[in-house]
């Protein structure tokens, strides 16, 4: 990012004074529709209307049950390749000046996240058929 | 003084016509694709408000916002108000990085045709995606409702799956335009667009984009025959709408992306460059368009495989045969 220098507050510098001020008109915009809404809107509460929807069924049971295993799954792999492809580019911007150590470097470190995405997909990890016919059993 | 606050003026006028383009070419691209859709399925689309249907897009706003907003019994209502607000403005303001043309001179002054031009445009257009999950997520937990749970851990899953493989399929873009910003990587394109040299990352990006944008044929989020609506069944009037635009506006920037990122953004020969900005989104959004009147839904296994086992390897493989050329070449 470029440093807070002297264009910073200028209008004419296309930085984060800009972003930040068209950030405040998308949040008007957003508020005003809701604001209009909010008061030309219909208002006539009943039981009925603000009962869960259930195809019309009445509901049972409390809405936060569990949910299957794989999800939680999915979430921490997310969190382990996102962090290190985070990493990937990083050098992706500088790849010119590392040359070949840098891609030697880097190469291996993809060759590692390859491995290891290929052991999660051998233990099952990646799985969801297998998942369902435990929960079946 | 005096020219900070001209400036200031011009830079609220640019602004608003920008957010006003986004949101009226939002708009209408839901008449576009009501219309389209109904040609591709041999009916006639809306052709009741205005010639061919036109003012559509405007009877739609005038009821979502004269309907009851209603929230459901046992609603965490903090978050079941905040989600759409969320789903929109983390879709407009993903818009903000995408230029439009080359500077122009007012006043003396160099007035550059994109809202801001930060130098990890990139990642912000990353962040912005991933913020959005939160809206999804949270929209669905906080209705007190099966279907939008339901809806919302599918749709948590599948967007940050496939957030992995939009982000691994630009690495090589970056490694090419030696930028994260908008700006430097249409600057890149003078000579060729990139896709011509990376149509494999071109193709990964696009599948997972349209997973993130989470429409047919990965609208498993939801899947009207069996999650009614998914995350947004609890959901009436413009909270509803902002989901649904924020949809649209997705589209849109989805276009504009992909034209910054592989088709040469605003460059085009004769036209003005706002104008080839608009044609290259048209067409992407023309194109999604046709891909949800063709293709049938995934299951959810296929579609965590296509991402985890097909695109991320992909991907990551791209990222490796680009550094090894572009080496090889310098």
């Amino acid at each position: 990012m470029q440093p807070a220098a002297a264009g910073a507050m200028s209008p004419f510098h296309a930085g984060v004074f800009s972003l930040v001020v068209f950030t405040v008109l998308v949040m008007l915009f957003i508020a005003s529709q809701l604001f209009l809404a909010a008061w030309l809107g219909e208002k006539k509460k009943s039981p009925e209307k603000s009962r869960p929807y259930e195809c019309g069924i009445i509901p049972t049971g409390s809405a936060s049950f569990r949910y299957p295993v794989p999800f939680y799954l999915v979430a921490i792999f997310f969190l382990i390749f996102d962090v290190e492809g985070a990493f990937i580019l990083t050098w992706a911007v500088v790849y010119r000046e590392v040359g070949l150590a840098g891609y030697a470097q880097m190469s291996f470190f993809i060759l590692l996240l390859l491995a290891g995405l290929f052991y999660i997909w051998k233990q099952g990890g990646l799985d969801w058929k297998e998942a369902y016919n435990r929960a079946d059993s | 003084m005096l020219l900070w606050v001209a400036g200031f003026i011009i830079l609220l006028v640019k602004l608003t016509i920008v957010l006003g383009v986004v949101l009226f070419l939002a708009g209408y691209l839901v008449w576009v694709e009501r219309k389209f859709l109904a040609r591709l399925q041999i009916r006639l689309g809306p052709n009741r408000a205005g010639p061919y249907g036109l003012l559509q897009p405007l009877a739609d706003i005038v009821k979502m916002i004269t309907k009851e907003d209603t929230v459901p019994d046992g609603a965490d209502r903090a978050f079941f108000l905040l989600a759409p607000a969320v789903v929109a403005s983390t879709a407009i303001l993903m818009f903000s990085v995408v230029p439009f043309g080359n500077d122009i001179t007012l006043l003396g002054q160099r007035v550059p045709l994109v809202v801001t031009d930060l130098n990890i445009g990139l990642l912000f257009v990353l962040a912005l995606s991933s913020l959005s999950v939160y809206g999804v997520a949270l929209g669905g937990w906080a209705s007190n409702s099966k279907y939008g749970l339901l809806g919302g851990i599918r749709g948590a899953a599948q967007m940050i799956s496939y957030e992995l493989s939009l982000g691994l399929s630009l690495i090589p873009i970056v490694m090419m335009a030696h930028s994260f910003s908008m700006v430097e990587i249409v600057e890149a394109q003078k000579s060729y667009p990139f896709i011509l040299f990376q149509p494999v990352a071109f193709l990964i990006f696009v599948v997972s984009a349209m997973a993130e944008s989470k429409r047919i044929p990965f609208d498993l989020p939801e899947a009207e025959n069996e999650l009614v609506a998914g995350y947004h069944t609890e959901y009436s009037g413009m909270r509803f709408g902002l989901f649904f635009l924020g949809e649209y506006v997705h589209i849109m920037v989805f276009g504009g992306i992909l034209a910054v990122l592989f088709l040469g953004g605003w460059r085009g020969p004769f036209l003005p460059p706002v104008v080839w900005l608009l044609i290259k989104i048209f067409l992407v959004a023309l194109f999604m368009i046709w891909v949800r009147g063709t293709l049938p839904r995934l299951r959810y296994d296929q579609l965590m495989d296509l991402g985890w086992k097909v695109l991320i390897p992909l991907a990551l493989i791209n990222i490796l045969v680009t550094g090894a050329v572009g080496l090889i070449v310098h």
